[in-house]
């Protein structure tokens, strides 16, 4: 269904993935790990297409997607959805605008630029916030939603493009343990009820281990697992983030208890400081 | 829950999206409306008409552009001949730019809620810099000019207060935009006022300011030219000789626009390489990783 590569792409003397080659035969919910700067980010930006590849090739559904351009780019796009960290919304637009944009790529630009949508459309917007249970936040600005409710407008956006790929840039990292939650709960819902494809960068061991069927971790641009959660020893763990001895999942855990006992541990250095 | 639920916030918002639409709709109208009126009283007022007057336009830049062409071969030694008045004109652009910048930047902290250190001020003070937008360069110039004497200092004068007008509101506008956060960290640590603005404000919006400090740089430029229409020296001196000498000397004149152009040019150049070094020490992937 997916094929990836060889995948490179260099800024300047950096690379920042190296080599990159992913099968995927049906949908599945892909988690990729690995250190901030392991080129996590840039892999799903190239799927997108928001960034261009130096080298290597994306195929999906025997389609080269690499080497699309003008309005074949931008259709892929709109079926290749992607969430982002810090949300991405327009700020000053109502929720349900903001959920519209989803359908951009098919729309007439002159009506869109007088926020003319089909009442069907806006319909279903609202359909997707309920699912998401945040129907009731539909006619407010997006910049007064917490973050947690942002990330699920940014979700509704993505589910309105009817998307065949769902591609998530640290969805949960900006949010807190309880946001976060729902946020991949939403994730992985939209995976086994829609059949889509979900490809998430997590910089967290245990959302990964919870949440995915298929676990690939990248340490300086390349690939240096691919494989199934069970297969994820602490060893290999180690070897993904580049750690010693010392190294414990809890350490880049969100889990409210795991979190509680980095805190306290924390307050222990600070104590003994 | 449930579809009752959700039909009751569709009902709701769709009667949100129809307002809006009428209120565009409404706005439109209104749009089109002022644009047809005004241009119809403007042509009515007009003693030629606009339409009628619409073909001849171009003859007077084609009388200065065909003259300039037959007589290209002067143009370099125009083009030298005017070049001590044009840096007179940049001169004065120049010192009545960074003036009027200075000044301007310390009302725009003064004048931007949320900074100023005193609010009741805001208002006064911001009336001051609409007075000074209000008057037109050239009558403080003719008004000093009758007072100090033909010369470079009176346009200097009426162009920097204008600029502290333009600026001080551009500034401030720049400031609203600029974070809370970073103003509140320094105020914490006991900064006081002029250390809060100098090191935490200014830092984020020392960018823009230079850019509008430059496009101002640019039309002080063009209206320090105009002084010279009315005796303030400089190229605009020599550009209104040229101009009335009349057919036949218009060569001379395209020579001074020729050098006013480049002049532009140059700025803007200078100004967009300035910015970009400015604002993107961080290259643009960067900012969006």
């Amino acid at each position: 269904m997916l094929q990836i590569e060889n995948l490179t792409k260099t800024f300047g003397a950096n690379t920042a993935v190296d080599a990159a080659s992913i099968h995927v035969a049906k949908p599945a919910m892909i988690g990729i790990i690995g250190r901030s700067g392991a080129g996590k980010s840039t892999l799903l930006r190239m799927l997108n297409r928001l960034t261009d590849a130096t080298s290597g090739a994306i195929t999906f559904e025997g389609q080269d997607v690499t080497t699309l351009r003008g309005t074949a780019k931008r259709n892929w796009q709109s079926q290749c959805a992607m969430i982002f960290q810090q949300f991405n919304l327009v700020p000053r637009m109502d929720v349900v605008s903001n959920v519209l944009h989803g359908t951009l790529n098919r729309r007439n630009t002159l009506a869109t630029m007088f926020n003319l949508y089909p009442t069907s459309d806006i319909h279903r917007a609202i359909e997707i916030l309920e699912r998401l249970g945040i129907a009731e936040h539909a006619p407010k600005r997006a910049e007064a939603l917490s973050g947690g409710q942002q990330q699920r407008v940014a979700i509704a956006r993505a589910l309105m493009q009817d998307p065949k790929i769902i591609l998530a840039d640290e969805p949960i990292a900006s949010l807190d343990p309880m946001n976060a939650q729902v946020v991949m709960q939403s994730l992985r819902q939209i995976h086994e009820e829609d059949g889509r494809m979900v490809i998430a960068n997590l910089h967290t061991l245990d959302t990964a281990r919870r949440y995915c069927d298929r676990v690939i971790g990248m340490r300086a641009g390349r690939i240096v697992f691919d494989g199934t959660p069970a297969q994820l020893t602490t060893g290999v763990a180690r070897d993904i983030y580049g750690a010693d001895e010392t190294f414990s999942e809890a350490a880049t855990s969100t889990e409210i208890e795991t979190l509680n006992e980095e805190v306290a541990k924390l307050a222990d250095i600070a104590e003994s400081v | 829950m449930g579809n009752q639920h959700r039909s009751q916030i569709e009902a709701d918002y769709m009667a949100q999206v129809r307002s809006k639409r009428m209120m565009n709709g409404i706005l439109l109208i209104v749009f089109v409306a002022l644009f047809v009126g005004g241009f119809a009283t403007a042509n009515d007022r007009n003693a030629g008409g606009f339409w009628n007057g619409l073909p001849m336009l171009f003859d007077f830049p084609a009388d200065v552009i065909s003259e300039a062409i037959s007589r290209a071969h002067l143009i370099p030694g125009y083009l030298a001949k005017y070049l001590p008045s044009l840096i007179e004109t940049i001169n004065i652009a120049g010192a009545a730019t960074l003036v009027g910048a200075i000044v301007g930047l310390v009302f725009s902290l003064l004048v931007t809620r949320g900074l100023a250190p005193a609010p009741w001020l805001v208002g006064p003070l911001r009336r001051v810099l609409d007075v000074l937008r209000a008057v037109p360069e050239i009558v403080i110039a003719l008004v000093l000019i009758f007072i100090l004497g033909g010369g470079p200092v009176p346009a200097m004068i009426a162009i920097a207060l204008h600029t502290v007008g333009a600026l001080g509101k551009l500034f401030s506008e720049v400031n609203e935009n600029a974070s809370l956060k970073p103003v509140e960290g320094l105020a914490s640590v006991g900064a006081s006022w002029t250390q809060r603005m100098w090191l935490g404000v200014i830092p984020q919006v020392s960018p823009n300011y230079f850019s509008y400090a430059l496009l101002r740089f640019e039309i002080n430029i063009r209206a320090s030219a105009i002084l010279g229409f009315v005796g303030a020296g400089g190229i605009g001196y020599d550009l209104r000789n040229t101009m009335s000498w009349g057919q036949g000397k218009f060569d001379e004149a395209a020579a001074i626009f020729l050098l006013l152009f480049l002049t532009i040019v140059i700025v803007d150049q200078l100004s967009s390489y300035v910015r970009a070094h400015l604002t993107h020490g961080r290259t643009m992937s960067e900012k969006l990783a």
